[in-house]
């Protein structure tokens, strides 16, 4: 009996002594502190601004081969447009040199028979559009703006004739949970993804390494602490940067770049743990196992970070690629997790999507954790 | 001096490849990205579900649906009955898109009254949204233009599309010549980099320095081997994305190879700068992953450079990735003439002399 | 009173994928009240058998009792009486000292009361309480060990294991842990101490000595010192060059060893040999011979079978550099200033041709930032560096062409092979084609680096890399080598290999400067400076700086003795 509550408040006070001096070491390690605060506020910024898959501001060329009234008055309803920074040009040359020069990303030819053809009641004048299809979604774009200020120029050009012009049937798309389809809202919860796996898996990933290359391992396994205490010791400490710096990162989306968050916090807290304790395992596994900073960099790197980057759903999409690599991610933490991000900012807490994903996310935490403690040695061997 | 700079090239290329998982780790990545960014980076939305709440049951919704349901987004289409379901399932993210049609569509479309089908879609996959409102926008005015000729109505304009260099949009053409910017990128910076820190960790970077060796001959000797590596490792996508993924190559692979090496100039030098400030291989490491991952990020690769603000598409112009991928993308695609290449190789030459010249400034200051 | 702690019967440690024992088939007794020396060269097996010890690896032959347990069934219990400090101390570098210190004392369980009594017992005894509050990083070598001591010593064991204490620490420290350690061995711990610095096994009251893995004697050191008695003697006052007098002394079959000490020459002879005449070394008229009393080192090289012999292959093979006898190395008021920390102040000296030159000092005292400044690696915030009269820091590449440098700790290629590191060091230095060929042939020859052309270094033993370095240094035929700490854990029989070849080099004229914290190595020097806080706080001959410190309680002082004397000298009066 007494033993046991010996061992129990021994247990207590080697596992808080190791967690101060892991806090204290991350404390007073520049790099340490460059990757959990200062780099996801970077990341964040840039992805804010940098990634934007919605286009405001292309530029497109219009070429103007017919001067007639009809075609300037579609040229003005064309370039009226904030999307667009319209060039105007005479010549299609110019605009085919352009669009070799990538300094249009598509033209628009108003050929010189337009109004003439236009007024022949027998014929259909024809609009031209080219689009550098390099670019594909740029070209969509091009090709869906103009279609539709092509539409609006019918219309207008139909109620100014007194006629009566729709479009018999149209398409109105509506946005739940992000009405203005802003893509920042959904790259935003992803980004804190990356970051998360960065702090969790890359972080970590060279703690345990960094302990076998100085001695100190050494020195550790030579006193009374247990692999338990050892493996804790790592982890609530790392836990603990991960929240904060997940903290931070909510912050910064929700006030400063006005992304919205629709869950309640203490589901995010719960996700982002269970989240957090996979990546984390992932990352002591490959620090215990090969007991090299280098390496371990570069497995956290190749292992983690890469697929949290393309295979997470978090730019692209998962439904979208080929069956083989869907089935691939279905391994990868970072997939539910962003699932539940975006669940959780955009939609709110909608319990059968999270459990869901809470689910898997457990599963990777035990598997990532358990073998974590399997090869953990209490030896050097 | 030629001699020397060549013992040192051997030396480096040696080093590189003697040991196995040096070789491995040369090789392994760069299929690994060939067989996984051209699949699974693509903006292009396929193999997802539509849902229709139909509250007509006309002839004409029925058409439609037919239609919309062959689009090349989804693969298989869920029909609901209720408002309740709709919400369900938008929700619980079965669904992309729901389309909603009101209940006398089909009455209103053959009197010819205006109607309007409800698209819903997916708010926290709102790009896809998009991409997959597009195709059923194109799939309802085929729908449109067709019953205009049924009922012989001549439309007065039309729109005539063409998507130059790329004609069917396939996204892997955007993505494999961007990935051979991104292999090179990564490769170089990391063997540079890595190598120098190396030679400082095991001190072998002092017995370089005593040696008759200059700085300048000593980073030469880092640069070329950076250089064949990086281009080996390119040619491989390139190659990988002619024959596997059948992307046409319709430019010059010499003008294609003297941009790379202006390239590799520019980045041997972020490289050795990167470098002289670490002091551990650790350190470099992550000195290359916090350059890379902006560069990447803000290279045009992962969404185009137009969308960015103003002031960011300025800040871009230092990346050199941003130039590099612009390049391959003209030669690889649009088979762009010297001229036009020049226009994006001489700020990769401004960066190289801007970058170099530090580094070996730096470099000098570090170990002098 | 002396019991047995620790029994070790045929303890064996084969490692997966190894093809040789680390540790085969050692047998020995560890006894509480006495230090226990664990000594032998690197690559000896002490490291393994001491982490065996600690229950940190398990054997794979034979059996270990460490106070009536074995060290892994029992660990959980053994623990608490095991004290034991790694190699690198096993100190948090980014913790400070009072950090560390209590970091371990929960680990070991010592609180409260016991605490602060143990905390205040380990600082007074480590005399760090002034250095509380600083981070272990910022430790000198010497006080890094003293708190890696310190918190082994935290919940009072009943055996500390020290591994290689010694190194990196300079004399001064050295003879502080001796006497730490002595003092508690005289409460009846028992204290294994790690080795390869054979002087310090003399001190031990037991040693266990091994080589290759295997136990070459288990004992009193002295039973072994004395096998020596009577074979050692020294030829002083000789004329003409003392180091091609111990060449000749060398090739004779009754001399089994020989170094240069100072201006003399101890000899060892072989069993039951008599001494050479000393007329048929030719050492000169006045030349007169000292019995002198053995050492520890002279039996462990008779265990091994005698000295390297005293022809220099590499020498013989070199070409003879002609010139006057004038001063080619020449630092003027050299100061190296880090912030407000001179690491370096106003250092002066100059090193004629054919001399070899000894920086002396302790670590940290600045003897590597003025040999650095020397050979052009870091920029003098003032004075002078120059070599054949040229500054090597802004010189041309020229000048660099006729150094040689081997760099502390052997710095090789770690991934190209023997052969491909040859062709490298040959081929910066310019040379190619048949020349190249030849001298790395010679090369392969005089080391015998045959059986190893395509081995990588890091997999080959210590002494290998260092011949290896050196034969990378030499390959271009330099004037002038730069030597930084060149033998610092090689076994004493590489060691002397090493300082043949350096000692038939400067016969044909090469000019050496050489930084050691081997007090022995300083003997082999024509001059030695001895460098303290930045300065330089004497110079001169090894004889001379020996001769400056004799006293009537010390006639013959030793190098060490001299160093330590001269530094205390030199330390300010408060402290």
């Amino acid at each position: 009996m007494d033993d046991s509550k010996m061992n129990f408040s021994g247990f207590f006070r080697r596992l808080v002594a190791l967690c101060r001096k892991e806090t204290r070491q991350i404390l007073r390690d520049p790099s340490s502190n460059l990757i959990a605060f200062v780099l996801p506020v970077a990341l964040l910024f840039i992805y804010s601004y940098g990634i934007n898959l919605d286009s405001t501001s292309v530029s497109i060329g219009l070429v103007l081969e017919d001067s007639s009234r009809e075609a300037r008055q579609f040229a003005d309803s064309f370039i009226g447009s904030p999307y667009m920074k319209v060039v105007t040009s005479l010549n299609r040359a110019e605009m085919e040199q352009a669009i070799m020069e990538t300094t249009v990303r598509g033209f628009v030819v108003i050929p010189e028979d337009f109004a003439r053809r236009l007024q022949r009641p027998t014929d259909t004048a024809p609009l031209l559009v080219v689009t550098d299809g390099t670019e594909p979604n740029l070209a969509s774009f091009v090709e869906n703006y103009t279609r539709g200020a092509w539409q609006n120029w019918l219309q207008h050009r139909a109620d100014e004739h007194g006629r009566k012009f729709t479009t018999a049937i149209s398409l109105e798309p509506r946005y739940w949970f992000n009405p203005s389809a802003e893509s920042r809202n959904f790259i935003i919860p992803g980004a804190i993804t990356v970051i998360m796996t960065v702090i969790g898996a890359l972080l970590t990933s060279l703690v345990i390494a960094r302990e076998w290359e100085r001695g100190t391992m050494e020195a550790l396994l030579a006193t009374p602490v247990t692999r338990a205490e050892l493996l804790l010791s790592k982890i609530i400490p790392y836990y603990a940067l991960g929240i904060v710096s997940l903290l931070i990162c909510v912050a910064v989306a929700v006030f400063a770049l006005h992304v919205p968050f629709r869950g309640s916090l203490w589901v995010l807290l719960m996700v982002s743990s269970l989240f957090l304790f996979s990546a984390l395992g992932f990352g002591l596994l490959l620090s215990t196992m090969t007991r090299n900073q280098f390496n371990a960099a570069q497995g956290a790197l190749n292992g983690a970070f890469l697929p949290a980057l393309i295979l997470s759903g978090f730019i692209y999409e998962i439904r979208s690629m080929p069956l083989i690599i869907q089935a691939v991610t279905y391994l990868i933490p970072a997939r539910y997790f962003v699932n539940a991000m975006h669940t959780l900012f955009m939609a709110g807490n909608i319990w059968s999507v999270l459990l869901r994903n809470m689910f898997f996310l457990a599963i990777a935490s035990v598997f990532f954790l358990g073998l974590t403690a399997l090869k953990t040695r209490r030896r050097l061997e | 001096m030629y001699y020397r700079i060549k013992t040192l090239v051997i030396k480096e290329l040696q080093t590189l490849l003697r040991d196995p998982q040096g070789r491995r780790l040369l090789i392994i990545p760069v299929f690994l990205q060939l067989a996984l960014f051209p699949l699974a980076s693509t903006l292009e939305v396929t193999n997802n579900t539509l849902a229709v709440l139909n509250e007509d049951g006309g002839s004409a919704s029925f058409e439609l649906i037919q239609r919309f349901s062959h689009a090349k987004a989804f693969k298989e289409t869920l029909t609901l009955q209720s408002e309740d379901e709709l919400r369900q399932t938008i929700d619980q993210q079965k669904a992309l898109v729901v389309l909603r049609f009101p209940p006398d569509f089909s009455r209103s479309v053959a009197a010819g009254r205006p109607v309007m089908i409800q698209a819903i879609m997916d708010g926290r996959r709102s790009n896809g949204g998009q991409i997959a409102f597009g195709y059923l926008q194109q799939i309802l005015q085929t729908y449109l233009d067709e019953r205009d000729v049924a009922t012989s109505r001549i439309p007065i304009s039309k729109v005539v599309v063409r998507h130059w260099f790329n004609p069917n949009l396939e996204y892997t053409w955007f993505v494999v010549p961007s990935l051979v910017a991104i292999i090179t990128t990564i490769s170089t910076l990391i063997v540079t980099s890595l190598s120098v820190a190396r030679e400082r960790e095991h001190g072998t970077l002092d017995q370089l320095l005593v040696s008759p060796l200059t700085p300048g001959m000593i980073m030469i000797g880092k640069a070329v081997p950076a250089l064949l590596v990086a281009m080996f490792q390119g040619t491989i996508i390139l190659l990988g994305g002619i024959f596997i993924y059948q992307v046409p190559f319709q430019g010059s692979f010499l003008l294609l190879y003297a941009s790379m090496i202006c390239y590799i100039l520019a980045l041997v030098g972020f490289g050795l700068l990167i470098s002289s400030i670490c002091a551990t291989q650790q350190q470099a490491f992550l000195g290359v992953f916090s350059f890379v991952m902006p560069a990447i990020l803000l290279s045009g690769y992962v969404s185009p450079i137009d969308n960015m603000p103003v002031w960011l598409q300025h800040l871009t112009w230092a990346n050199p990735l941003r130039h590099f991928i612009l390049i391959v993308k003209s030669i690889f695609l649009k088979n762009a003439p010297a001229a036009v290449v020049l226009q994006s190789v001489w700020p990769l030459l401004l960066i190289a002399v801007a970058t170099s010249t530090t580094a070996n400034l730096f470099f000098r200051k570090h170990v002098v | 009173m002396s019991e047995v702690i620790a029994i070790l019967e045929n303890v064996g440690k084969l490692f997966p994928k190894a093809k040789k024992s680390a540790v085969e088939d050692v047998s020995a007794q560890i006894q509480t009240g006495l230090v226990t020396g664990l000594v032998g060269p690197d690559g000896a097996g002490k490291t393994t058998l001491i982490r065996l010890m600690a229950g940190l690896l398990a054997p794979t032959s034979g059996r270990l009792r460490i106070d009536g347990g074995d060290p892994i069934a029992d660990a959980a219990r053994l623990r608490e009486n095991i004290g034991y400090m790694p190699q690198k101390f096993g100190l948090y570098e980014d913790l400070s000292v009072e950090e560390n210190l209590t970091l371990y004392a929960d680990l070991r369980g010592v609180i409260g009361a016991e605490r602060e009594t143990a905390f205040k017992r380990l600082l007074d005894f480590t005399d760090l309480v002034r250095f509380t509050n600083r981070l272990a990083g910022k430790l000198s070598g010497g006080m890094k060990q003293k708190l890696g001591l310190a918190c082994a010593l935290l919940g009072k064991p009943r055996i500390l294991l020290l591994d290689e204490p010694g190194v990196g620490v300079d004399p001064i420290s050295r003879r502080e842990l001796w006497k730490m350690v002595k003092d508690l061995v005289a409460q009846g711990m028992a204290v294994v101490w790690s080795t390869a610095y054979l002087d310090e096994a003399e001190l031990c009251g037991q040693v266990i000595l091994m080589n290759e893995g295997k136990l070459i004697f288990a004992g009193v050191p002295s039973v072994m010192t004395e096998r020596m008695n009577g074979r050692c003697f020294l030829i002083q006052s000789c004329q003409g060059s003392r180091r091609q007098l111990l060449t000749r002394a060398l090739r004779r079959p009754e001399v089994m060893d020989g170094v240069i000490q100072g201006h003399s020459v101890r000899l060892v002879l072989r069993k039951g040999a008599a001494a050479p005449k000393l007329s048929e070394l030719q050492a000169g008229p006045e030349c007169v011979t000292t019995p002198v009393a053995s050492r520890f080192e002279d039996a462990f090289i008779d265990a091994l079978g005698g000295g390297p012999g005293g022809e220099s292959l590499l020498a013989e093979r070199m070409r003879s550099i002609p010139g006057p006898k004038e001063t080619v190395i020449k630092a003027g008021n050299l100061t190296k200033k880090f912030g407000d920390f001179a690491a370096a102040d106003q250092v002066t000296f100059s090193v004629a041709r054919g001399e070899i030159f000894g920086l002396l000092g302790p670590n940290g005292a600045g003897k590597s930032t003025t040999f650095r400044m020397m050979c052009g690696l870091l920029a003098p915030t003032s004075g002078t560096a120059r070599v054949m009269g040229i500054d090597l820091a802004h010189s041309a590449s020229k000048a660099r062409q006729r150094l040689g440098y081997m760099a502390q700790k052997f710095s090789l290629y770690s991934s190209l092979s023997v052969l491909q590191n040859l062709e490298f060091f040959s081929g910066v230095y310019g040379l190619r084609g048949a020349k190249q060929q030849t001298q790395i042939d010679e090369m392969v020859e005089v080391f015998k680096f045959g059986p190893f052309l395509d081995v990588t270094p890091d997999t080959l033993p210590l002494g290998f890399k260092q011949r290896m370095a050196l034969a990378c240094a030499v390959m271009h035929e330099p004037d002038i080598l730069f030597l930084d700490e060149p033998t610092s854990g090689v076994d004493p029989v590489t060691r002397r290999e090493f300082w043949t070849h350096i000692n038939g080099l400067v016969e044909k004229g090469v000019t050496v400067m050489v930084t050691t914290h081997f007090m022995d190595e300083a003997e082999y020097c024509d001059r030695v400076a001895l460098v303290y806080r930045g300065g330089i706080i004497a110079a001169g001959t090894p004889d001379d700086l020996k001769q400056s410190v004799a006293s009537t309680n010390n006639p013959d002082p030793s190098m060490e003795d001299a160093f330590i004397e001269l530094v205390g000298r030199n330390e300010p009066v408060n402290g």
